[in-house]
């Protein structure tokens, strides 16, 4: 754990933490909203966001995609929220006829558009690149004191932990009106609790970590992170604040674990090749989940119907 | 009338009930709501007089808890015009309390009887105040007072359905209120239950302040409650029990579908 860790391993890994977290952190809200594929739809929609981004600016740096990216993920909540609202159909159903649909088109955007000179492609989007976020002039714990080594950290990191903080802070500033308006919108409502405005502002602070987090590691993650975490929390304790807790946790322990496994995984069982990063850590989070299932302490109550009427 | 309703009914192109004065907790007018094509809750004027204990009653899909909710702006309306105490709504929130239908939360929620009363105090903690000891103790007085104390620490998916129902009132008790609007608050709970809560309701009247509840127990109109309001779509009638709850409108009410008998026994005995 010296001079090659920190060089090729804790830029990786601390992207890998910083991601899962700002994806679980809102998460936590859209299960027990019941929106929890809205983290799916966002991460798809991205795809043609910055394809069009870059059809329209010609590069791939970093703010017309991430502009691309949150247009597109607007563009995506409105066309549910119509879909839902015109066609009277349920949000579940609007969410995947939006999604696919964009995703799709994205798709065959990416086809017909030349992009063969830069790096953008469906794998990209899917996978992103974890471990090519090294820390090159890095040679050592020391190179965290180092200005100059500092530097040249991946432009990833900082966006990234930016991210993360301003989704913490918005968390906790805007913490007890969620939780009121998550559990009971309409005695939130006659409060004069602004709720509309709470839960598109919880919408597109889940689309700002699912572009953030896309950037650097790709939907799959996303989608992963917005799910197993919270979902897996929610087995281990009946309090919201203690929820939030573990699903950090577990997010954090997901992107750990995933990233050594990737990286070392196949080796202990006598293949060659690491495998994808982002993919291992979604499976780990997925497993993380299995076992809640199994052995949490609360796990009965999730997803079972409310019992009879005792009168 | 306040300087400000006469302006929200000036703006509104038209003058504000007669009833809307800073006496009277609650008045509607011209009132309309609708989901789809077919109203739910078709032009109702009403008006709930102080200290009374009031029932909103009419059949199944008459538009009892849409009237409430449009009434508190959880719904929105077509049309109609609404004052608390004499104000709009927006400027009188402070003097309502809620306690809506149980089955409209999910009870699996992820948190204790003691944070669901609590978050009656929602208007003194605000964002960022953290609860403290008082608090607490006013949380639990309120508990104490639906007998509900020694259940602040249950997760809430853990009470009976009655149990619930007691929490929700012990949280709109923590707000303090002047006007209580209650959403079906006996529908599906015990005998024991239904006594804590017309207990609780009857002692809010004695301290002066007003009860309105949707209701569907037409056996207990004449134990209960002192002024009614009887729908269905349309207002059907209102004023004091004794005078309005009449075999005559409840037939108008629910169209023919009480027998005649039925409704006799309902009635209070011909003084």
């Amino acid at each position: 754990m010296g001079a090659e860790f920190v060089q090729l391993s804790l830029t990786p890994l601390a992207i890998g933490i910083l991601a899962a977290v700002a994806c679980a952190l809102p998460g936590n809200f859209l299960i027990l909203r019941r929106q929890a594929l809205i983290g799916d739809a966002i991460s798809h929609v991205v795809l043609p966001g910055i394809v069009v981004a870059f059809l329209i600016t010609g590069t791939i740096s970093t703010w017309p995609m991430m502009l691309g990216a949150a247009g597109a993920a607007v563009v995506a909540v409105v066309l549910i929220e119509a879909i839902r609202r015109l066609g009277r159909i349920e949000p579940g159903a609007a969410m995947g006829v939006t999604f696919t649909s964009l995703f799709a088109a994205g798709v065959l955007l990416l086809e017909q558009s030349d992009t063969s000179s830069v790096h953008l492609d469906v794998e990209h989007a899917l996978y992103g690149n974890l471990e090519s976020l090294i820390w090159l002039s890095a040679d050592g714990w020391g190179s965290l004191l180092d200005p100059q080594a500092l530097a040249d950290l991946p432009p990833e990191l900082g966006r990234m932990a930016v991210v993360t903080l301003l989704i913490a802070v918005l968390t906790a500033v805007f913490w007890r009106p969620l939780k009121l308006s998550t559990f009971d919108e309409g005695f939130a409502k006659t409060l004069g609790i602004p709720t509309g405005a709470l839960s598109l502002g919880l919408v597109v602070t889940a689309a700002l970590a699912a572009v953030a987090a896309f950037d650097a590691v790709g939907s799959i993650i996303v989608i992963a992170m917005f799910i197993c975490p919270p979902a897996a929390a929610r087995l281990m304790t009946n309090r919201l604040e203690v929820q939030v807790a573990w699903s950090i946790a577990f997010a954090a322990v997901s992107a750990v674990l995933g990233y050594v496994f990737a990286g070392y995984g196949p080796l202990w069982f006598g293949g060659n090749d690491a495998v994808s990063a982002a993919g291992m850590i979604a499976t780990v989070s997925g497993m993380i989940l299995g076992s809640a299932c199994l052995f949490a302490p609360h796990r009965s109550r999730v997803g079972v119907p409310p019992e009879p009427e005792q009168t | 009338m306040t300087p400000a309703a006469v302006q929200l009914a000036a703006s509104d192109g038209r003058a504000l009930h007669p009833a809307a004065s800073t006496d009277n907790p609650l008045a509607i007018q011209g009132m309309t709501v609708s989901y789809g094509e077919k109203p739910a809750v078709f032009s109702i004027d009403a008006t709930v007089p102080p200290g009374s204990m009031a029932a909103i009653i009419g059949p199944n899909g008459a538009g009892k808890s849409t009237l409430l909710k449009a009434v508190l702006g959880v719904v929105p309306a077509l049309s109609g015009t609404v004052a608390v105490f004499g104000a709009p709504l927006a400027r009188a929130r402070h003097r309502i309390a809620y306690v809506p239908q149980r089955a409209s939360v999910d009870w699996d929620f992820p948190t204790r009887v003691i944070d669901v009363v609590l978050m009656g105090l929602y208007r003194e903690l605000g964002l960022l105040h953290l609860v403290r000891r008082h608090h607490r103790e006013k949380a639990l007085a309120c508990l104490e007072r639906v007998g509900m104390a020694d259940f602040a620490g249950r997760q809430i998916g853990q009470l009976s359905g009655g149990q619930q129902q007691r929490v929700f009132l012990a949280r709109a008790l923590a707000q303090n209120a002047d006007l209580y609007l209650l959403d079906e608050p006996f529908a599906g709970v015990d005998a024991a239950t239904e006594k804590a809560i017309i207990d609780v309701l009857k002692s809010l009247k004695a301290e002066k302040r007003t009860v309105v509840c949707v209701h569907h127990d037409l056996a207990t109109v004449v134990d209960y409650f002192d002024h009614v309001l009887l729908i269905n779509v349309r207002k059907i009638a209102e004023g004091p029990v004794a005078t309005t709850f009449t075999a005559e409108n409840l037939q108008a009410t629910y169209g023919g579908r009480l027998a005649t008998t039925h409704i006799d026994q309902l009635m209070l005995p011909v003084a």
